[in-house]
């Protein structure tokens, strides 16, 4: 991914609740097609950190840019900025009002307006790349967790955004429906989609990432190839994080 | 046993009555939940001075008696009975109602928000496709209890003459000398509105409860 375009630079961000330092002056560079898998434990400030990334938090000091556009700049219009990036919780968070088709299609209508049929068509399409395209008139509620995960991807991929970014996207399924998200997405990072991963699964961190960011206490304390990052760890909390989760 | 003469020796003063509380309730129910609504989004969006204005609103109406707010319209502004009257049940039911609206926008999760908006859609928006729709299902049954309160706080209005069925009962009964049977159909009219409301508002909670 040598020289691909800088789309996401973090410098020197700091973000605090109250008195509580979430995110401790944070560098992070991310060029257009890469997948950089995010992990530490819990409360490292994984999640607040892609959360940054489209302002669903808001940073406290430093600066954030997505493709030179700085989003902290309260002159950034950011609900065009947010188009350009998909986002995939980890609790789906599709709309249980709505068909599967509608909860793709609603913001592909309404924010970049396109016409009934043109935003089904392009629904349509991205139900069957993420392999339920026979589910379409299905409520959410019918699904399973792993169904759901793959519709709030096809919803965030419906926009055709550059960046997906991804909240433990496989945290909260069985673990037999864990797979059948990750294919979905080791497909999309083979395409060359940009991709911000917050997980727990070592295994997809190491066969799809370019890049591993290990956080602890609000620090990236260290970034590196997975080969390099599995094999050897430099920081000794990564080395105990790393043998906790890997022998169990 | 009950005199039914009373009733029919004074049918038209009940029917009478009987039209004008429904007239109030209605307005006051329809103008009650638009203000209502806006009161609640009010207490809800983003935009604090809005939140400030919304929150002394709802706790300075719902924190004094009923009746006091009927004076101030009847006496203070010189309306008459009826105007006065449906107009403080008007403002006094939307500050219940601004709180169990707001309650039922606040139930939806946090992640329905957050995915909308992250997927580009303004607040408003948002808020109309995707927690509103939400919202309505859970607040149908407060919602519910409030316009059958409102249909029977509406008896207010016989306390500044309004013409209401209230105020017909007194009346009927100060010139027959009859208290006790006066009043009971007075509220059997009463349970003639409350009673399928109550029910209309049970059915379409089963039927939302069904669409989901």
């Amino acid at each position: 991914m040598g020289g691909g375009l800088i789309m996401i630079v973090f410098d020197r961000v700091n973000k605090y609740y109250g008195d509580f330092h979430v995110l401790k002056d944070i560098n992070l560079t991310i060029k257009k097609g890469e997948v950089v898998v995010v992990i530490g434990p819990s409360g490292s400030g994984k999640s607040t950190l892609l959360r940054c990334i489209n302002r669903l938090e808001t940073i406290s000091e430093g600066s954030l840019s997505i493709n030179g556009l700085n989003v902290a700049d309260k002159k950034t219009d950011i609900n065009k900025l947010r188009r350009n990036i998909g986002m995939v919780f980890q609790h789906f968070h599709l709309y249980p009002h709505k068909t599967v088709l509608e909860n793709i299609m609603l913001a592909p209508k309404k924010v970049l307006g396109q016409s009934v049929e043109e935003a089904k068509k392009i629904a349509l399409k991205y139900l069957d790349k993420v392999g339920i395209g026979d589910k379409a008139n299905s409520f959410p509620s019918q699904l399973s967790g792993g169904q759901q995960q793959r519709v709030a991807i096809a919803r965030g991929l419906a926009m055709g955004p550059e960046i997906m970014l991804f909240d433990e996207p496989t945290s909260a399924l069985d673990p037999e429906m864990i797979g059948e998200v990750l294919d979905v997405m080791k497909a999309l990072a083979h395409e060359g989609m940009t991709m911000v991963v917050v997980t727990h699964e070592m295994g997809f961190a190491r066969e799809v990432a370019d890049r591993i960011v290990f956080m602890d206490e609000g620090r990236v304390l260290e970034e590196a190839s997975p080969a390099e990052f599995y094999a050897n760890p430099r920081e000794e909390r990564a080395r105990l994080f790393l043998s906790r989760i890997l022998n169990h | 046993m009950l005199d039914f003469s009373i009733l029919t020796e004074n049918l038209d003063m009940y029917l009478l009555g009987f039209k004008n509380t429904i007239m109030s309730s209605l307005i006051a129910l329809v103008a009650s939940l638009i203000l209502g609504v806006l009161i609640a989004i009010m207490r809800i969006a983003p935009i604090k001075p809005l939140n400030w204005l919304g929150t002394a609103y709802v706790e300075f109406i719902r924190n004094i008696p009923l009746l006091i707010i009927t004076f101030f319209f009847f006496l203070g502004l010189k309306l008459s009975g009826l105007y006065a009257g449906t107009l403080a049940l008007t403002i006094y039911t939307s500050s219940f109602i601004a709180e169990a609206i707001r309650a039922g926008i606040l139930s939806v999760p946090k992640g329905q928000m957050e995915a909308a908006r992250s997927s580009g859609l303004t607040y408003g928006q948002a808020m109309r496709l995707v927690i509103l729709p939400q919202a309505v299902k859970i607040v149908i049954p407060p919602l519910g209890n409030q316009f059958i309160n409102l249909v029977k706080n509406s008896s207010i209005l016989a306390v500044v003459a309004g013409l209401d069925l209230m105020y017909h009962g007194d009346l009927i009964s100060s010139r027959t000398f009859v208290v006790f049977d006066v009043y009971i159909f007075v509220a059997a009219f009463y349970l003639i509105l409350t009673i399928p409301l109550s029910f209309g508002v049970g059915y379409l909670e089963k039927r939302l409860a069904k669409s989901n």
